[in-house]
């Protein structure tokens, strides 16, 4: 890398330029993102009377406790909580298996079992089919509905059986044969542990997924109690104006009208923090699991 | 993606009976992996036989009686149709002409920069955005994009001193805001492949045009943009054979009865035909829906193809 200062007339021109637009779409993600922070700690009054620039405007927690004063918010939080580790879970069992099964040289069909898979990445039956194989094995209104049809990911099943062929060497297979190790045993005591960075990368995927859908469960799902947070964040924000029974404190229902605002921007904080407080956790595998994915299996 | 050449390996010469046998286990983990791809993928497949029917909810799919290509006429012979299929077209090309590109575009800068820690700084913020989920995006945009108190109401009252127009409240603007904040949401994401493509680059090529003379700008065009094209083909193809896929979940919730003239795609459609109408037409949906997904089947096709014939890489 050439320093700036020794760069000819042209380089310092083009490095300038770069620099300025990277800066300028840098700004442009990272400024609606304080913005939203900032005006979820504001007064509902300075949010709807459009104060809020950058900062916060008469600092104020009234739009977190709104939220947190809010039966539905805390029955979508626990449902979407336990259908992101139940869901994630199941993905994470479904794909794996199938992903060690089809890495396998030796077994016979191979080729065939993937066409299968592959086949139904790029044609399927679509919404109605769907909806109604889901009536049928009677997965309506059920939490099932939201983990089972979605169990594998075809495209993250590639991803992951093309990182167990890559990175696991064959002469390990070879050795453990001889040892007599079963192809089970070879699965749980060699595959598994050596794929810590494709689980990292598939249950980051399988669980941001899961936090944010809301299609499945509006198509399957009826009653309130088992919406997911998703839902109820649908419920209110394309709202223009909050449904005051949904909140039980009687002096805030009467300031509702000014809180809208306020409590919408509360409302994306309190739902997007869970996802962003993981992905630090996952973060190194990340651009190795998205390049094991460009790679062809 | 299919993968040819299987390297021999020790029980190759042995009967096939035999080999099945020695790896029961194997199959034994597929049998759940292959129940799921029977019951949740190939069963919904064939219940496709319902866009050649009239379904009759007491008869069941295969008690309905046959109606032949009658689900198809009636979607094409509706004055809906043509407005659907506008309407995916306009938005799928519009975000493939602004999504594909600006990714590249932002990878290659990128990688032009110099200092490690404000690249890595802007890389790790550009993502943040794809793990909003739809409902917090279209929400966001409701907020921020609100002409009265929200960011743009705000900034345009600041710098014209003037009321904002209602974005939101015109239709002609929607595949604008559809596109747009897609490239917000996603850019970086989408560049990741693009980055590590070009980080992989052959370094004694850049050491030898310098020596030649060539400027950075030079270099990008002549050493970076020929390392990231077979990444960017395989894109390509992927995107094309997507294009009918249109984000209908950001779609439906942007919907509103002000834009429906605009924003009303195939697959939106679907749904409200099938789902959320008073009276449920299965039939048609389903078959609206199969019409999407054979148009999306043959572009892939296609574009599969010229890609082998122009570069020799593509998917299958």
């Amino acid at each position: 890398m050439q320093s700036f200062k020794h760069m000819g007339r042209d380089d310092k021109i083009f490095h300038v330029i770069v620099f300025v637009i990277l800066t300028l779409f840098f700004i442009a993600v990272l400024y609606p993102c304080i913005f939203v922070i900032s005006a979820s700690f504001s007064s509902g009054t300075a949010v709807q009377t459009g104060r809020v620039v950058l900062w916060p405007v008469d600092l104020s927690l009234e739009g977190y406790k709104t939220v947190f004063n809010t039966p539905t918010v805390w029955i979508g939080y626990r449902n979407s909580i336990l259908y992101t580790i139940g869901g994630t879970l199941i993905n994470l069992f479904m794909t794996l298996i199938a992903a060690y099964a089809l890495s396998r040289h030796d077994l016979p069909g191979r080729n065939g079992i993937m066409l299968l898979f592959t086949f139904t990445m790029f044609f399927n039956g679509g919404l109605i089919p769907m909806y109604m194989q889901v009536q049928n094995l009677k997965l309506l209104n059920s939490p099932l509905s939201l983990m089972l049809p979605t169990a594998i990911s075809v495209y993250n099943m590639i991803v992951a059986r093309t990182f167990i062929i890559n990175t696991i060497p064959g002469e390990l297979l070879e050795a453990s044969k001889i040892d007599g190790c079963s192809d089970l045993r070879y699965f749980i005591s060699v595959v598994l542990p050596l794929s810590k960075a494709i689980i990292a990368v598939l249950t980051l995927f399988y669980a941001v997924g899961h936090w944010n859908s809301y299609f499945n469960a509006m198509l399957y799902l009826y009653d309130k109690n088992l919406y997911p947070l998703t839902l109820f964040l649908r419920e209110i924000l394309m709202s223009t104006n909050i449904d005051p029974s949904t909140v039980s404190d009687p002096e805030l229902q009467a300031r509702l009208a000014d809180m809208a605002a306020v409590i919408k921007y509360a409302l994306i904080m309190v739902s997007v923090v869970p996802v962003l407080l993981i992905y630090p956790f996952v973060q190194k595998y990340f651009v190795t699991g998205v390049m094991i994915g460009s790679v062809k299996g | 993606m299919t993968t040819k050449g299987t390297i021999p390996h020790a029980g190759g010469g042995a009967p096939l009976g035999r080999r099945i046998l020695e790896r029961w286990q194997l199959y034994l983990l597929l049998l759940l992996p292959l129940t799921w791809l029977v019951l949740f993928c190939y069963v919904p497949m064939s219940g496709l036989v319902l866009a050649f029917k009239k379904y009759n909810a007491g008869l069941g799919i295969w008690g309905s009686p046959w109606v032949g290509l009658t689900n198809f006429q009636n979607f094409f012979s509706s004055y809906k149709s043509g407005m659907v299929i506008r309407n995916t077209l306009t938005i799928s090309l519009y975000s493939l002409l602004v999504g594909f590109p600006i990714p590249i575009i932002f990878a290659l800068l990128l990688n032009v920069l110099n200092g490690k820690k404000y690249k890595k700084t802007i890389q790790t913020v550009t993502y943040i955005p794809y793990f909003f989920s739809t409902v917090i995006m279209v929400g966001l945009l409701f907020q921020l994009l609100d002409y009265r108190i929200g960011l743009y109401g705000t900034l345009y009252r600041m710098l014209t001193g003037g009321v904002a127009p209602n974005i939101l409240a015109s239709g002609t603007n929607f595949k604008h805001i559809y596109v747009w904040s897609g490239v917000w949401q996603s850019t970086g994401y989408n560049a990741i492949i693009y980055i590590a493509a070009l980080s992989t680059a052959d370094v004694s090529l850049h050491e030898a045009a310098m020596i030649d003379g060539a400027n950075r700008f030079q270099r990008v065009l002549h050493i970076d943009i020929p390392a990231i094209l077979p990444t960017a083909s395989i894109m390509l193809i992927l995107a094309v054979g997507n294009i009918m896929n249109v984000g209908y979940e950001k779609v439906l919730l942007m919907q509103n009865n002000l834009n429906m003239n605009y924003s009303e795609i195939i697959s939106t459609y679907t749904y409200k035909v099938g789902l959320a109408s008073g009276i449920p037409n299965f039939s048609l949906s389903t078959a609206i829906g199969m019409f999407n997904s054979l148009v999306n089947f043959t572009l892939l096709v296609i574009t599969n193809f010229v890609s082998k014939k122009l570069n020799g890489s593509g998917i299958f």
